[in-house]
């Protein structure tokens, strides 16, 4: 009871400090002499020893005990006692020690209303931590409708439809050159149309494959397969890309067309860029060709002398930023070495100006319509052309871009595998596998010694897979899972 | 021919004003939104002509000294009073005739005692402005006339007026009672608080536009962190329990959000500071010992939204700048649903805040550049200054009138500076 009275009166003057502080000062001058501050003095030293002997918190203990009907420590707050303050000095080592523990809520609704208290709170906590997955999701359409402005405002201002023109064929790098156009395509914030000429005919293939992108395609046969020497490959490509031209133009397309290499690498930015073309434009490609490792070091050698060759392929600006010619990459190192077959285990070279590097307008092509006088009429070609500079008739209106061919947005690659390698239609392994080979090391111990490689009948290997199986089973060393499948592993030759 | 060269010289000088320097260079063609708080549409106005200033000239113990013991005064988040000063000498409000003053301002840099960690220290500040003030009462009349109802007190420090860095001993002080009577142009902003006076204008604390200038990166890059905050959670040196700091606001988002992935928040201080805000859609600013931060004043520069976390806070120059429709009020109590608020607010709403944001002249009322351009915080508070006028008659006294106490204050308060 005493212990209330006088917390209630020590405390109703600290109360008084929250109204004006006109009066303030002569009371408080008083306040110290009286028996309830050197009450609380005492108090307060006694707490503080007591926590450094016992060396923890008392007065956590303290409030516990006293404690009214507040469910959980955490949600409570309470006042203080002004020795807190003390506490909070820069210099301070000793423990906190809260004295003045019962929480009297109504205290601060004297005349300031105000709700905001001094002292120490409570942590909030709630009970489950984890976030909604409905708030998630919410917060990524926020996130993805942010960025929808973003781009609308500061990216390209009225963005035209991409007409991408991709010549292919069947092979086994196929999948893998398709496979990353097309997520590269896929990703595009702009409307596509992708415009797929295949040699050797529409095949199933090549149909599975873009169809699985989402995106408007055009798949268009033609009537050649793919010819083994580098040099007629790039004619073909060029007569491929010509009809696509062709269709682009029948069916009056309009966007602006680029030029996309199944075995080239794009980046987001190039598509970007391409949006700032007027009529005919050029980017920078970077050529990495890949050359055979016996010729490497000593080419390596006699490199460090003199510059080694640029590897990019693009229009060159003078200081005024206008077109003052082309960087084409430099052949001569691989003079005599390059790859003429597609078997060649040596540098597949690029041409003089690949045609990835350069985007129309689609309105180029048409046959009517107000275009620029220095265009060529397809139909009016006489044979073909070995990249689209045979299309104009003075270069020079070319279109820098790229912040005039400095920034490389695309690169150039050539890697095939050999004339005659085989691989699953689809790449889907169906029907399961006849062949079954056990490999010459496996990880097992106890595992029959290396038996010959090639064609075995079944029946002889058939106990010792078994029991790899039922190894792998339990061993749980196997990466693949393969436990549909009873073989253990093939050991195919799959070319390349 | 006299006549005619001075009005030359003096149309060149208000073709200055004229013609808009350019702002802030931030935002390019982004599609803005007007701003305009509760006392109207009253960014962008122009302070010249409204009103007059009077600098009284101090000796230099009370500016030039303090600053050159210590240069460090100059780049901390106080250094709004001493740029304040400088711009005041050099502005066209200001008038040498004092008789023709609507407001007279005194220089006096009380936060620029600073310990070797950089934070200010207040204990001599009331012995210094009581100084200060003792010598404009006695060498000029103007005092004397209203008691320092027209004059106007730079007090960025932590509580304002009330000179201490711990809220409770802040509180016990009290405003210095011979500024009971002036207006104080302070950082802090609480409702209902002893150190907020009625009539106090807020101003953001001081960040330095060059450094924040050189951070900028392209607005089309996406934004992509949900939620933003570095900063403390706990102040281990001070409060090593938490429940004291910030009132337990920030331990609770640390508590409750460290493992969401919405919430990119943590204590550390990386060299992407100010890039990683630009791609945030939130940015938290709780409070901490006091409720205001510099957060605010980067948020707004970087275009993310602020989150306020304080309960009853004012923020800077509340009148002319429609906060509740620009940032997020979060009470300290719904902390633990911070998710809930954010992710529940429509997108509509979240791209409106973008656009008022982007407005140049709100990015603008936020910074103290050097040298002052217009529309920033200086002209800010030469609007609410003007915005005051003219002073209610009843201030002025008769001769002989007295209202202030001049020994009232803790005794230490007394001593001379």
């Amino acid at each position: 009871m005493k212990l209330s009275v006088l917390q209630q009166s020590y405390l109703n003057r600290r109360s008084n400090s929250f109204r004006s502080s006109g009066p303030l000062d002569s009371s408080s001058d008083s306040a110290i002499k009286s028996p309830a501050a050197i009450f609380w003095l005492v108090l307060h030293g006694l707490s503080c020893l007591i926590s450094l002997v016992l060396g923890f918190r008392f007065s956590r203990l303290v409030f516990l005990l006293f404690s009214t009907s507040y469910t959980n420590l955490y949600t409570s707050p309470f006042h203080s006692s002004s020795e807190l303050a003390k506490t909070l000095d820069f210099h301070s080592l000793l423990p906190t020690n809260p004295v003045g523990n019962v929480p009297l809520p109504s205290l601060n609704n004297t005349v300031t209303n105000s709700r905001v208290v001094v002292g120490r709170h409570g942590i909030r906590i709630r009970p489950w931590p984890h976030p909604n997955p409905v708030e998630v999701m919410k917060a990524h359409q926020i996130i993805e409708r942010v960025q929808t402005e973003q781009r609308l405002q500061f990216g390209v201002k009225d963005p035209r439809k991409i007409i991408v023109v991709t010549p292919t064929y069947v092979r086994t790098f196929q999948a893998l050159h398709l496979t990353g156009v097309m997520h590269s395509l896929m990703l595009v914030p702009y409307d596509l149309v992708w415009i797929v000429v295949e040699a050797g005919g529409i095949s199933n293939e090549t149909a599975s494959l873009i169809a699985k992108s989402g995106l408007k395609t055009i798949h268009v046969g033609f009537n050649q397969r793919m010819p083994n020497s580098w040099d007629q490959r790039h004619k073909l490509e060029s007569k491929m890309r010509l009809r696509a031209l062709r269709i682009i133009r029948e069916k009056k397309l309009d966007g602006i067309i680029m030029f996309a290499d199944d075995s080239n690498m794009h980046s987001m930015e190039l598509f970007d860029e391409i949006q700032n073309v007027k009529w005919f434009g050029a980017v920078s490609v970077g050529i990495l060709a890949n050359s055979a490792s016996t010729d490497e070091t000593v080419d390596q050698k006699k490199g460090e002398e003199e510059n080694p060759p640029m590897p990019v392929q693009g229009p060159a600006c003078n200081v005024s930023n206008m077109l003052a010619g082309w960087h084409t990459f430099n052949t001569l190192p691989f003079a005599g070495r390059s790859a003429v077959y597609i078997d060649d285990r040596a540098t597949v070279l690029p041409r003089m100006l690949e045609w990835s590097g350069f985007v129309l307008n689609s309105r180029l092509l048409w046959k009517d319509g107000d275009k620029p006088d220095w265009i060529k009429d397809i139909d009016a070609l006489d044979g073909d052309i070995e990249n689209p500079l045979g299309l104009v008739k003075v270069p020079s209106v070319v279109e820098p871009l790229g912040s005039c061919g400095r920034r490389v947005l695309l690169w150039w690659l050539r890697v095939e595998a050999r004339a005659d390698s085989k691989f699953p239609p689809r790449w889907i392994i169906d029907p399961p596998l006849e062949i079954t080979v056990p490999s010459k090391r496996t990880p097992w111990p106890d595992t029959p010694p290396e038996l010959p490689a090639n064609e075995k009948p079944v029946i002889g290997i058939q106990e010792p897979t078994l029991m790899h199986t039922t190894k792998t089973r339990t061993s749980r060393s196997k990466r693949r899972s393969k436990r549909k499948h009873d073989e253990a592993r093939a050991d195919r030759r799959t070319g390349f | 021919m006299e006549i005619w060269r001075w009005v030359f010289i003096g149309i060149l000088f208000l073709s200055d004003f004229v013609v808009k320097i350019e702002p802030f260079k931030l935002g390019r063609s982004q599609p803005t939104e007007r701003i305009s708080g509760s006392a109207g549409d009253v960014l962008e106005d122009d302070p010249v002509g409204r009103l007059k200033v009077f600098v009284y000239e101090l000796p230099s113990k009370y500016n030039k000294k303090i600053l050159q013991k210590d240069q460090r005064c100059l780049n901390h988040m106080f250094a709004a009073e001493i740029y304040m000063h400088r711009f005041l000498l050099s502005s066209p409000v200001r008038t040498l005739n004092p008789e023709e003053a609507d407001w007279f301002y005194t220089p006096v840099y009380t936060t620029c005692d600073l310990t070797p960690n950089g934070l200010p220290l207040p204990f001599k500040s009331p012995r210094m402005m009581r100084s200060a003030i003792q010598l404009i009462s006695s060498n000029w009349p103007y005092w004397n006339r209203t008691e320092g109802a027209d004059h106007f007190f730079l007090v960025p420090h932590d509580f304002g007026a009330c000179f201490h860095y711990q809220e409770e001993k802040a509180i016990e002080r009290g405003i210095l009672p011979l500024l009971q009577r002036a207006t104080l142009v302070q950082t802090f902003g609480q409702r209902n608080h002893v150190c907020l006076k009625e009539g106090s204008i807020i101003i953001p604390p001081y960040a330095p536009p060059q450094k924040m200038q050189t951070h900028l990166i392209p607005e089309k890059t996406p934004r992509s962190i949900f939620v933003y905050f570095r900063g403390l959670f706990y102040d281990v040196g001070n409060d090593p329990e938490g429940g004291y700091y910030a009132r337990g606001a920030r331990a609770a988002v640390w508590e409750n959000f460290k493992d969401n992935p919405l919430f990119d928040i943590s204590t550390e201080h990386p060299t992407t500071y100010y890039e990683d805000m630009q791609r945030a859609v939130f940015c938290l600013c709780p409070l901490g010992w006091a409720p205001w931060s510099p957060r605010l004043v980067e948020a707004v520069i970087f275009g993310c939204i602020p989150v306020i976390i304080a309960d009853d806070i004012v923020l800077p120059f509340a009148d002319a700048i429609p906060w509740e429709e620009i940032g997020v009020f979060v009470d300290e109590k719904d902390v633990p649903n911070l998710d809930t608020i954010l992710t529940s607010i429509p997108p509509e709403v979240i791209l409106r805040k973008q656009r008022l944001l982007a407005n140049p002249s709100m990015k603008q009322a936020m910074l103290f550049p050097q040298p002052a351009q217009p529309g920033d915080a200086f002209h800010q508070v030469l609007n609410g200054l003007a915005r005051k006028l003219p002073h209610d008659k009843s201030v002025y006294f008769k001769p002989g009138e007295r209202v202030l106490n001049w020994t009232a204050g803790p005794v230490g308060d007394l001593k001379p500076w």
